[in-house]
């Protein structure tokens, strides 16, 4: 058995590459289903555009992806390191087992 | 019963108070007083006033509505379980304050006039900030004195407002106000102080995680949402609130996407929900302020269920920011699911109570045909999703693996957590009882196949973009500048500035005066050192003798004169 191997078989189940590739399948069926789900469904129409083909569908992926990119630009402006203000908080210390 | 036993919101003040006694009383109070107060908000009719005169005024420091029955049932239900999460790990100095926070919200929400809701509304102010200092740190306490700070701002604005109202209308009634006066506009500003509204957002962000694992939690329900509820009884339908609710929506899902500790992001999204009442209260309509007042009830459990969850995680792990954190499913897979409910709550998945909450403001937008608006609500579902819904579970429960195995979270937080994520599930798939107490008649049926079918595709295609867009999404040990950025640095750096140039002009000056006072005595000592100089010059006695003849001569001649 290959080191690599022993390594996946150790991982948590939800942690191996096999079966985040399953994940991502399933993902996708999902996707796919709810895309399918809205031909047979009439939206409330009241700007004209709801009704169209998996409107949400897309309208959802632009905007976060719009979202994202936004936040990265503004980022490049907003970002700070942590201690910009005063040193990094002490919370961090106390912790209960 | 309809006779008034004690006003309910200074019944929590007073029990707070009681706390110090003992560890059973306190564990007894912590239990036994939002009970109490549930029975008391409970037992008096809907219109229920009671008064009394002060100074020339009828007081009401008990009005029950509809709308404030709503909010003190849930503020009260937060104290209940808020207390079985703190109860064994909080300080009681911590849980005293919190509980005297808890009741001065529910006296806020049960308040007939603007008096009672003022003292209420500061000692809430003073309950967070003393909450908020039990976490007992240099970061908490520094961000305790910007928050009271801000607090005490809002509250200023807040009694100025109202002293004009007074003077212009002569009513301190606490009831819908018109945006007629500056006095007016005043009392606006002192509430959206409070609502986390711009540009003053940001002291949520900066206090709430600095709090302890439970006191975050106990921060997350109160301010805000008291702020919502005076919103939705004095300024319903006032259209600024729509631009100002977007902004907010806006502003906390970019914030959250930036930002790495896991409580901050949790402090981000607050504002981010708070905007969508905001603007449920600017559309105004019967079903828009039923479908604010309902996001706000449910709202209160899924965040405080999110803030229990990063708390236990907080409490295990003494870790908060993402890149340090990951893969606790393993060794807490309770909290994670738990949490994991709350998530999914906050965005809305159908059969959780945000579904059945938020998509009241949206219909709302619709019925009004306020096409921007709407299209902004449905953009901002999906974002909550992105920053809420999955980035929070996500980076501290999946991702990569952190190594850190620690255990559960004790029983106690664990009980809390899990009456808050049946409650998620249960008002999702059950929503008439909630329906039922909203301040208006509910005529909205939320589980109709086009909108399961558009919540699905809205929601699973966001977590699409999430996946795809993962490599930007990198945490990075950074913070992000907001407008505390003006009173934390460019005020503080430029007063600095200021005095120091001005104490090296006022240095220059006195230096330059010294050195001409230095010059103008070298001078003068010059000119009388030795024998030479007009003082120190010798007189022969003669010419003295002279000079004392010729005044008593003219001494003489004026005495002549006068006679």
């Amino acid at each position: 058995m290959n080191p690599k191997g022993t390594n996946q078989q150790d991982k948590h189940w939800l942690l191996r590459q096999e079966n985040i590739r399953k994940l991502w399948i399933g993902f996708i069926v999902v996707l796919v289903l709810t895309v399918v789900a809205g031909l047979f469904v009439h939206q409330h129409d009241s700007f004209g555009v709801e009704d169209s083909f998996a409107f949400f569908a897309w309208y959802g992926f632009i905007t976060c992806v719009g979202m994202v990119v936004f936040a990265k630009l503004l980022g490049i402006f907003l970002k700070r390191p942590e201690d910009y203000y005063e040193p990094v908080s002490t919370i961090d210390e106390a912790h209960h087992d | 019963m309809t006779e008034l036993f004690f006003p309910p919101g200074l019944l929590l003040v007073l029990g707070a108070l009681l706390m110090p006694l003992g560890l059973k009383v306190r564990n007894a109070l912590i239990f036994g007083l939002p009970i109490l107060c549930l029975i008391l908000i409970w037992s008096l009719p809907v219109d229920y006033v009671f008064s009394v005169p002060f100074l020339g005024f009828e007081l009401e420091p008990v009005k029950v509505t509809t709308t404030g029955r709503v909010f003190a049932t849930i503020f009260c239900l937060m104290a209940l379980v808020g207390g079985v999460f703190a109860y064994r790990q909080a300080s009681t100095l911590e849980l005293s304050a919190a509980f005297a926070y808890a009741g001065s919200a529910v006296g806020v929400t049960l308040s007939g006039d603007l008096i009672t809701l003022f003292i209420f509304w500061e000692v809430m102010a003073i309950g967070s900030t003393l909450v908020i200092w039990s976490a007992k740190h240099d970061g908490a306490y520094r961000a305790s004195v910007r928050y009271l700070m801000v607090h005490l701002l809002g509250g200023l604005l807040l009694m100025t407002g109202i002293a004009g109202h007074v003077i212009d209308t002569g009513s301190i009634r606490f009831e819908a106000l018109q945006l007629e006066s500056i006095a007016q506009y005043l009392i606006l500003a002192g509430f959206l102080i409070n609502a986390g509204a711009p540009p003053l957002s940001a002291w949520i962000a900066d206090a709430y995680p600095e709090a302890s694992p439970s006191g975050s939690v106990f921060l997350s329900a109160f301010t805000t949402k008291t702020a919502v509820f005076t919103l939705i009884i004095a300024f319903p339908g006032t259209w600024i609130l729509i631009p100002i609710g977007i902004y907010m929506i806006f502003y906390g899902i970019i914030y959250a996407l930036l930002e790495n500790d896991m409580r901050r992001i949790l402090a981000y999204s607050i504002v981010n929900q708070v905007g969508f009442m905001v603007t449920g209260i600017g559309i105004g309509t019967e079903m828009a302020l039923n479908g604010a007042t309902a996001h706000a009830f449910a709202h209160i459990i899924y965040k405080a269920l999110l803030l229990m969850s990063a708390g236990a995680v907080l409490y295990r792990t003494g870790k908060r920011r993402c890149t340090e954190l990951g893969g606790l499913f393993q060794s807490m897979p309770w909290t994670a699911l738990l949490g994991t409910i709350g998530a999914l709550a906050i965005s809305s998945f159908p059969f959780t109570s945000g579904f059945v909450t938020k998509s009241m403001i949206a219909q709302s937008a619709a019925d009004q045909h306020l096409m921007i608006v709407w299209f902004s609500l449905a953009a901002a579902s999906a974002g909550v999703f992105l920053h809420a819904g999955i980035k929070f579970p996500w980076f501290v429960f999946f991702q990569k693996d952190s190594g850190m195995r620690p255990p559960e979270a004790p029983s106690n937080m664990m009980v809390a957590m899990s009456i808050f994520a049946l409650l998620c599930i249960g008002l999702g798939i059950f929503p008439q009882p909630l329906y039922d107490i909203l301040p208006y008649p509910v005529s909205y049926e939320p589980y109709t196949g086009a909108h399961l079918v558009a919540q699905f595709q809205l929601l699973l295609f966001a977590g699409l973009a999430f996946f795809v867009l993962l490599p930007m999404m990198k945490r990075t040990l950074t913070i992000s500048l907001d407008f505390d950025w003006f009173y934390r640095r460019v005020f503080p750096v430029a007063s600095q500035n200021t005095f120091s140039m001005i104490w090296k002009l006022d240095n220059v000056i006195r230096m330059a005066f010294l050195k001409k006072l230095d010059q103008g005595l070298a001078f003068i000592t010059k000119r009388n050192e030795g024998t030479s100089s007009l003082l120190s010059r010798t007189y022969p006695a003669g010419s003295m003798v002279m000079w004392v003849t010729v005044i008593l001569a003219v001494y003489l001649f004026l005495s002549f004169i006068t006679h």
